[in-house]
This record gives structure tokens, sequence and C-alpha cells, in this order.
């Protein structure tokens, strides 16, 4: 840590989530990045692989049950279109703040070089294609890639 | 606190943003650039202008705005201010420093 007074160089940051809050945090971090001369790469995995599965990603919502903190009692939340409500009203309320959508977050991400890299075995286990996937995706990696990819001083790892 | 740039006494905060925008001229604007490694060519002055353009005008600067300015777009931008883009320009046009996380 002590070199270069424990600078930030590289943000590797894993998004495991497809929940509409998960995927937000790990792209504001990674833009933010950016934004500071750090530069950013995003590994996704599982259920983060629908922030970048071309016919998902405009579709992903918050999510309603088991999420305290939306003050909505779990029964409710699992009633039909509650979380498709929930979801429209949190994008209404992000558009106001200037904030983009998934797809247009993608595009700003990958013009600003943030590096984006699907994984391989979670590609696997849910039958995904390259072709499925934005186009601004680099590559299709392992775990062992993303490692590789991770090295150097400076580099910190974020699991999301 | 002051600071000598490009022979002029300049108030600046602590970050090396300045205080007061009619202190700036060109030659504070290529000091400071020169200072963050930044050569200023043609195409650097008009996202310049356009900033303090955008400032006097008080807009919230945001690296979403500067894509749809229509004066450059996202990727340009961080051709011609490699490091911290938003931060840099904003720096050496004279204007405050956007407290924009996007």
């Amino acid at each position: 840590m002590s070199e270069n007074n424990g600078a930030i160089k590289k943000m590797m940051i894993i998004l495991s989530k497809g929940t509409l809050e998960n995927v937000y945090a790990a792209f504001v971090l990674a833009n933010g990045a950016r934004m500071e001369g750090i530069d950013a790469e995003i590994f996704f995995t599982f259920f983060g692989l629908e922030a970048v599965h071309k016919k998902k990603l405009e579709h992903l919502h918050v999510a309603t049950v088991g999420n305290p903190a939306m003050h909505v009692p779990t029964m409710l939340g699992g009633l039909p279109g509650v979380e498709a409500l929930a979801s429209s009203m949190m994008k209404k309320e992000m558009e106001k703040i200037d904030m983009p959508d998934v797809h247009e977050f993608l595009d700003i991400m990958t013009a600003s070089g943030v590096k984006l890299w699907a994984c391989k075995l979670a590609m696997d286990m849910f039958h995904y294609k390259k072709e499925d996937l934005y186009e601004g995706v680099n590559d299709v990696i392992t775990v062992g890639d993303f490692y590789k990819q991770s090295q150097g001083n400076g580099v910190h790892m974020l699991f999301v | 606190m002051e600071k000598i740039i490009a022979g002029k006494n300049i108030t600046v905060n602590e970050e090396g943003y300045l205080t007061d925008f009619n202190q700036w001229d060109e030659k504070v604007g290529e000091a400071i650039a020169a200072e963050a490694n930044v050569p200023l060519s043609p195409r650097h002055w008009e996202i310049l202008k356009y900033l303090q353009d955008e400032h006097k005008n008080q807009v919230a600067l945001s690296i979403r705005r500067i894509g749809k300015s229509g004066v450059t777009d996202i990727k340009e931008f961080y051709q011609l201010f490699p490091v911290a883009p938003l931060k840099t320009a904003t720096k050496i046009a004279g204007i405050p420093k956007p407290a924009s996380c996007i």
C-alpha cells in the first residue's frame, strides 16, 4: 500500500448480480474511476451477465422482495407488477438526476475506456453466445484471465 | 490561496482551481494545461470555451452532458484530456470542479 502513497491505479469490479441497484453501483464506480483518471474493468458473472445481454439489459429490475430498505412489506413486494412499478419509479428518479439508462451507461463506459469482460463459466451455464452480448464487451474470459488482467501495483478488486 | 500562474497572482483553492473566473485568461489556461501535461490544440480550446459557456449558464457539468453537447463526444474528450478529463478541463478553463458522479 505504500507504493505511490497507496494511490489507486485500477479498479477491477466483479458484477455478479442483475438487479438494477447492483448494476448501477458497479457502473457508477467504474465510470467514476475513469473520471478520476483511474483505470476500470468490469467482470460480468452469473446474473451480472444480464447487464450486458442485449435482450435483457433494458429490462433489469430493482429487488422488491428481501430488500428491507425498499420499505415494502415482503408479501406485497412479491405481488405481480410491484417489481415493475418500483423499477419504473426508480428509473424516473434516475432520469431526473441525469442518470443514463443501462444501454447508454454501457456506451459511456466503453467510450471512457472501461473494459468489459464476460465470464466464460457463466456464459456456458446460461448458454449465452458472444453475439448475445452488448457489442462493447471486450471478450469472454476465464477467471484466470481476469486475475492476470488484475496484476500490478495499485489495483483494487471489488465484488458487487 | 495565492499562486503565481503565467506571471500573475491568482487565487486558487487547495486543489488548484481558480476561485475567481475574472482572473482567468488564455495564458493562465495554457499554464495550467502545461502543468497537467495537456498541450492545447484548437480542438481543446473549442471544448474549453464550451465548458465556460455552460458554467456561465449555470449548467451542472457531467460526462454524460459532454457526450450530448454536440461539441465533442466522450471518446474524443478522453483522448484530448486523457487523465480525469472533466476535472482537468474545468481546471484549465478556470471554472469550479464539477461535483458530479456521472
